[in-house]
């Protein structure tokens, strides 16, 4: 399956893909009244350390943990290989974002219920949003052999 | 000592109402301008530090941020402009040499922009590109040769060393050390990529580009920095500078903090120091000597690559050019004075040199009096900015045309003339790791064949409409001009008629 990928490499520490993950999910048309004044929550968190930038936001996995742990049936690895989340199901217990070993599953702002990357599937979007606007090549959305 | 105080030319304006204080501006400026206020939440802009290079305004997914022209005004003067009496104000503050970056920037007259193409209308038909051949393939090198045959009366192969290009463009010199790792991995791969050639300037050539060779011209410059026997093997051809078109006269100075360890050992020199180029080649006060340094290049490559001689445009530059001609040279590369540097003494990239254009002309012109014209092939650099600049400047005699300003625009240059401080915010002339990274070889090259490409097309099409189906018929033929707003002495230099002047 088509998965995102983070070419450290070329990850800038620019923080460009949060706000664009932020803004769609959002459900709001415009970037300014999205996210002006707010804390934003995005799905996709870079991950800083001096001159090392990385963004990190779910792998998708073969066998995903969040899955296997999930006690209501909320987290599902659909056909396509997409790691979907139910929010009706979620109890909120949080098991799935102790489980994650890449910390890729989040705490939703709205509360009792997690969050995480649906590769933009949910959101209307024809690509990931961080994809699309990754000024440089970081973050990109290809088809690899499976390591996981 | 008292500093007088200099206000920035240029002033960073922030629109609130969209700013999301995402603090990408911040993160993107190397010069520090841009900073989050914790209490207030919001950005704020120390413009002094700004070089106006349009990374944050590129960047800011809003698009709150844009860059102006200060209204801070002195009482007006003519004679001394505000730029003037800042230089006169930094002078006194600093007692040094103004430093400047990439092309002259006056007012001076540009002549492109007064040459007009013709287009052929009923008597002979324009040519469709899309619907009949175009040839844009040329050959670079010595064409003067004698026909001789082998015992069985077959052709024997006399012909000099050749460069083959695709496109009549090439990538001109520019050093590893004032650009970046990454700025010439885009150039090597887009010349590879279009059939043409890149240069690597006098900065040597790194390791990893060695598999580029056959697309590379390698430099022998005054300061001879990382020249050595497989660095001249490695090459498809070898370019002697003599001089610049941004600083003619002068030689180079590549600050010592632009000496990384990877540049250091490319160069051949001690990390951290200052490269000096001197001004003239201290084995070369002649075209005799001159001559003796073409035949030594082409002894140690055993004749297999021509070799080029590259001269600033100058006043006299058509007498050197027919020295040039004569000394074995299979090249002459001409840069204007219009053309870009990594960093020059400001006065001298401001009033040093001639434009390119009247100095191809008259070149083009002695050497044709002269009957050495198939000598040498003639390549022009110096501000070609576009493709119609390539046609004129190939309908006024040249073979081919250098482009370094505009290759660099392609990559993300913004010209903000900031070159020689080293933190070019766009990953291009900078050694800065995290600054260098900023400029994905990917996406370099590939902005680097679509330019060039788009140009072929723009060259066929008006190749095509003046009824020309080869860039070998449209060379020297200036019939296919005309001037406008030109002078009769500015007509007579470059060769061409006025504008509505039938034959």
């Amino acid at each position: 399956m088509k998965r995102i990928y983070v070419n450290e490499q070329w990850c800038l520490g620019c923080h460009l893909c949060e706000y664009e993950c932020a803004f769609a999910n959002s459900g709001i048309a415009d970037m300014v009244r999205a996210l002006k004044g707010k804390a934003i929550r995005p799905r996709v968190r870079v991950e800083d350390a001096g001159e090392i930038h990385f963004a990190v936001n779910c792998r998708h996995c073969t066998d995903p943990v969040c899955v296997q742990s999930c006690i209501s049936g909320a987290l599902t690895k659909g056909e396509d290989g997409i790691v979907r989340i139910d929010k009706q199901k979620c109890v909120g217990c949080l098991t799935c974002v102790l489980v994650c070993p890449y910390g890729a599953v989040l705490p939703s702002p709205e509360g009792h219920a997690a969050m995480k990357c649906q590769l933009c599937t949910d959101n209307g979007r024809d690509m990931p949003n961080c994809v699309k606007y990754c000024p440089n090549g970081a973050i990109v959305y290809e088809e690899r052999e499976a390591t996981q | 000592m008292m500093q007088l105080y200099i206000r920035p030319d240029y002033e960073v304006v922030r629109n609130e109402a969209r700013c999301i204080a995402c603090r990408v501006c911040e993160r993107q400026c190397a010069n520090e301008v841009h900073s989050f206020d914790p209490e207030t939440g919001l950005m704020r802009a120390d413009e002094s530090k700004c070089v106006n290079c349009h990374r944050c305004v590129s960047l800011c997914p809003t698009h709150a941020l844009k860059i102006v022209k200060t209204d801070d005004t002195y009482r007006e003067n003519a004679n001394w402009e505000a730029q003037t009496i800042h230089e006169v104000y930094r002078q006194a503050n600093t007692g040094g040499v103004l430093l400047s970056s990439m092309g002259n920037p006056k007012p001076y007259p540009v002549f492109w922009d007064k040459l007009l193409i013709n287009a052929s209308q009923v008597t002979n038909p324009p040519i469709d590109p899309l619907r009949e051949p175009m040839e844009t393939q040329l050959y670079l090198g010595k064409r003067t040769v004698k026909v001789e045959r082998d015992e069985n009366g077959l052709l024997k192969d006399t012909l000099p060393p050749q460069l083959k290009l695709s496109v009549p463009v090439l990538f001109s010199a520019m050093s590893y050390g004032s650009i970046s790792y990454n700025a010439h991995e885009s150039l090597a791969r887009a010349a590879e990529a279009l059939g043409t050639y890149y240069n690597t300037g006098e900065g040597g050539l790194h390791k990893d580009f060695y598999k580029y060779g056959k697309h590379t011209i390698v430099q022998v410059a005054s300061g001879r920095f990382g020249v050595h026997k497989e660095y001249l093997e490695t090459a498809a051809a070898i370019e002697i500078k003599m001089g610049q078109g941004a600083k003619p006269g002068i030689g180079g100075h590549l600050p010592g903090g632009k000496i990384s360890e990877d540049v250091s050992k490319t160069r051949m020199i001690p990390q951290g120091v200052d490269a000096i180029s001197p001004a003239p080649h201290h084995d070369i006060y002649s075209i005799e000597d001159l001559k003796q340094l073409v035949d030594s290049l082409k002894e140690a490559t055993e004749y297999k690559k021509p070799i080029i001689v590259k001269i600033a445009a100058v006043h006299n530059a058509a007498a050197i050019a027919s020295g040039i001609a004569r000394s074995g040279a299979d090249i002459i590369a001409i840069d204007g004075f219009r053309g870009g540097t990594g960093a020059a003494p400001t006065r001298i990239r401001d009033n040093v040199g001639i434009p390119i254009e009247l100095a191809l002309a008259q070149i083009d012109t002695r050497l044709r009096e002269e009957g050495i014209r198939d000598n040498v092939s003639i390549l022009v650099g110096g501000s070609v900015r576009s493709s119609a600049d390539v046609v004129k400047a190939i309908a006024l005699g040249a073979d081919a045309c250098y482009i370094g300003t505009a290759a660099l625009l392609a990559l993300g240059c913004h010209l903000c003339r900031s070159c020689h401080t080293g933190k070019c915010n766009w990953g291009i002339a900078t050694q800065r790791p995290d600054l260098v990274k900023r400029l994905n070889p990917d996406f370099g090259y590939e902005r680097l064949v679509n330019l060039v490409s788009a140009w072929k097309h723009e060259i066929e099409e008006m190749m095509g409409g003046m009824g020309i189906n080869s860039l070998e018929a449209l060379r020297g033929n200036r019939l296919m001009l005309r001037g406008i707003g030109l002078t009769d002495t500015e007509l007579r230099l470059l060769g061409v008629r006025y504008a509505g002047d039938s034959l």
